[in-house]
């Protein structure tokens, strides 16, 4: 059975259609990242996923179960991390961490998740006191705690600088190789590449592209772009597979000096898609 | 998963750790405990100075009647404000979306809560009654006032606390719910027999209107607890009205319970 388990799904806010008939389907242990723009309905996906919005329309199962309906014990196996919380400045973080722990049936240890989010150093600190990125990772360790089967993560390294966002990745991985099924909303792409085995780029309440980060919107199908400088003429060749061309242009005895292969990156694969779509 | 459920702590266990946990940060934030919690006994102490006068007939002294009065501020203050302000702030900094991400239930929530305005209100009480007896000599009652004490206190502690929940579901933003909160808590005392004794200064429409909140029964009833029962001429009704206060105190927790009910909220943004 998969983790999730999305079918039609709508959600209509005062008149305005914010998602228009999603489908989702995401394996147990597998890392999924929604990508989309601001206001394509990553959140609101997710909210209702996580069962903290009631969805319009359409079927959704998550670990088996309606988000809509589903009680504590469902609770219990997902795993929240919040995108912009600024709750219990007061506490440190131990305090908080052992708090939330105690909401849970089978808590990982505190140290244990502390150590794992690389907060060791500030378990004494009030929360107040911590950077964004080390707020953030407190946010993980909370949503961990539990031991989640399911863990949802939107838009987690906002605001994270390059290295604090390199950590990240190592810790979701970690959890990844743990066997945690992982749902990541992001809108940076690198991330997406970086940590998803599957993706799906949301634009405008629609699911406009599905596939791994090398196959998505054809990416691997879309063929090469071969450019060359030959005599003061810059030539460009779209071409399916470059070995012929290039095999002809080594024949005629062309100047290769200049010559340049690229392949559509995520980046632009992303953009088109989105763009076409608008 | 019925092994998962069986071990799942129980609502009331989250409860008390929300009331322990609502409670320390409570105490953490010393601009919370200053300019809320001390505010009705610096209240005291200011208006205990300034009228310094008693009521010649009965020999009770101006300040030992603000004491009374001032333990209906106390509740108001713990129950209405502390809950109102923070539920639109726990609303606003994630802490309710946080819980709903856990399988913590509403009620362990709101039962963390209730024990800390239960613990904030009796220790307003106390500083209050220090300060009355301490400073303005005032005498504690006997045992049958103190039982009329204990319900009247509950009573109250309890309409301040559900109003306090259902008004929170109108403050849009936590910055403006002190300022909000505080225009009914400042008017009703000035109506209310609090901040102006004898109430029959007032014009009688304004006693009318005032005896439909619950502010003046409130303050009448932690009068007849504390004060001589000669003092009793000087209410509304000339009377302490015991039964009445309970009536109307009564039924405003039927009033809040329902706000609470059709009101409450767990974000900020509807659906």
């Amino acid at each position: 059975m998969n983790a999730i388990e999305v079918r039609g799904l709508r959600k209509t806010y005062r008149g305005h259609d914010a998602v228009r008939g999603i489908d989702l389907s995401v394996a147990r242990g597998e890392v999924f990242a929604l990508l989309g723009p601001n206001g394509a309905g990553k959140t609101t996906t997710v909210e209702i996923l996580e069962g903290h919005r009631p969805r319009s329309g359409g079927e959704a199962q998550v670990l088996g179960e309606d988000p809509g309906t589903a009680g504590r014990v469902w609770r219990s196996r997902i795993g929240v991390v919040l995108q912009d919380a600024d709750d219990a400045a007061d506490l440190t973080v131990t305090e908080m961490v052992r708090h939330v722990a105690g909401f849970y049936p089978d808590p990982r240890p505190a140290a244990e998740v502390i150590d794992l989010v690389g907060l060791t150093e500030k378990s004494t600190s009030k929360i107040r006191a911590l950077s964004g990125g080390q707020r953030r990772r407190v946010d993980v360790a909370l949503g961990i705690v539990g031991r989640p089967e399911l863990l949802f993560l939107d838009e987690p390294t906002t605001g994270f600088d390059p290295a604090a966002r390199r950590q990240f990745w190592d810790l979701i991985r970690a959890l990844a190789t743990d066997g945690t099924t992982i749902l990541l909303t992001t809108h940076y792409l690198e991330e997406a590449e970086a940590l998803a085995d599957r993706l799906a780029v949301l634009s405008e309440g629609v699911i406009v592209a599905e596939g791994t980060p090398a196959t998505l919107g054809g990416r691997s199908a879309a063929g090469a772009k071969v450019s060359w400088r030959d005599g003061g003429v810059q030539h460009t060749e779209q071409v399916a597979d470059p070995t012929e061309l290039l095999r002809k242009l080594i024949a005629a005895d062309t100047d290769l000096t200049t010559l340049t292969i690229t392949r559509p990156t995520l980046e632009d694969t992303y953009l088109a898609l989105i763009g076409d779509h608008r | 998963m019925t092994v998962a459920a069986a071990v799942l702590p129980g609502t009331f266990t989250n409860g008390v750790a929300r009331g322990k946990v609502e409670i320390l940060q409570f105490i953490r934030d010393r601009t919370a405990v200053v300019f809320t919690f001390a505010f009705p006994a610096m209240l005291l102490l200011l208006f205990g100075t300034i009228f310094g006068d008693s009521y010649d007939d009965t020999g009770v002294s101006v300040a030992q009647v603000y004491t009374a009065s001032m333990i209906a501020y106390g509740a108001l203050n713990t129950g209405f404000i502390t809950m109102g302000s923070g539920l639109a702030l726990d609303r606003e900094d994630g802490t309710l979306k946080r819980l709903r991400g856990t399988p913590i239930t509403s009620t362990a929530y709101l039962i963390g809560k209730l024990i800390l305005v239960f613990v904030l209100s009796v220790a307003e009480v106390a500083m209050l009654l220090l300060v009355g007896v301490l400073v303005y000599d005032m005498p504690l009652p006997d045992a049958s006032h103190w039982l009329t004490f204990v319900w009247l206190f509950l009573l109250s502690v309890i309409v301040c606390t559900l109003c306090g929940v259902a008004v929170s579901a109108i403050v849009k933003h936590a910055r403006s719910a002190g300022a909000i909160l505080n225009v009914p808590v400042v008017a009703l005392q000035f109506v209310s027999g609090v901040f102006i004794h004898p109430i029959t200064q007032l014009p009688t429409w304004l006693i009318t209107v005032a005896s439909f909140f619950p502010v003046k029964w409130m303050s009448q009833g932690f009068r007849y607890v504390f004060l001589p029962d000669s003092m009793k001429q000087y209410e509304a009704a000339g009377q302490w009205e015991l039964g009445r206060t309970a009536l109307v105190l009564g039924a405003w927790c039927v009033i809040g319970l329902v706000l609470c009910l059709t009101t409450f909220r767990w974000t900020e943004k509807d659906r």
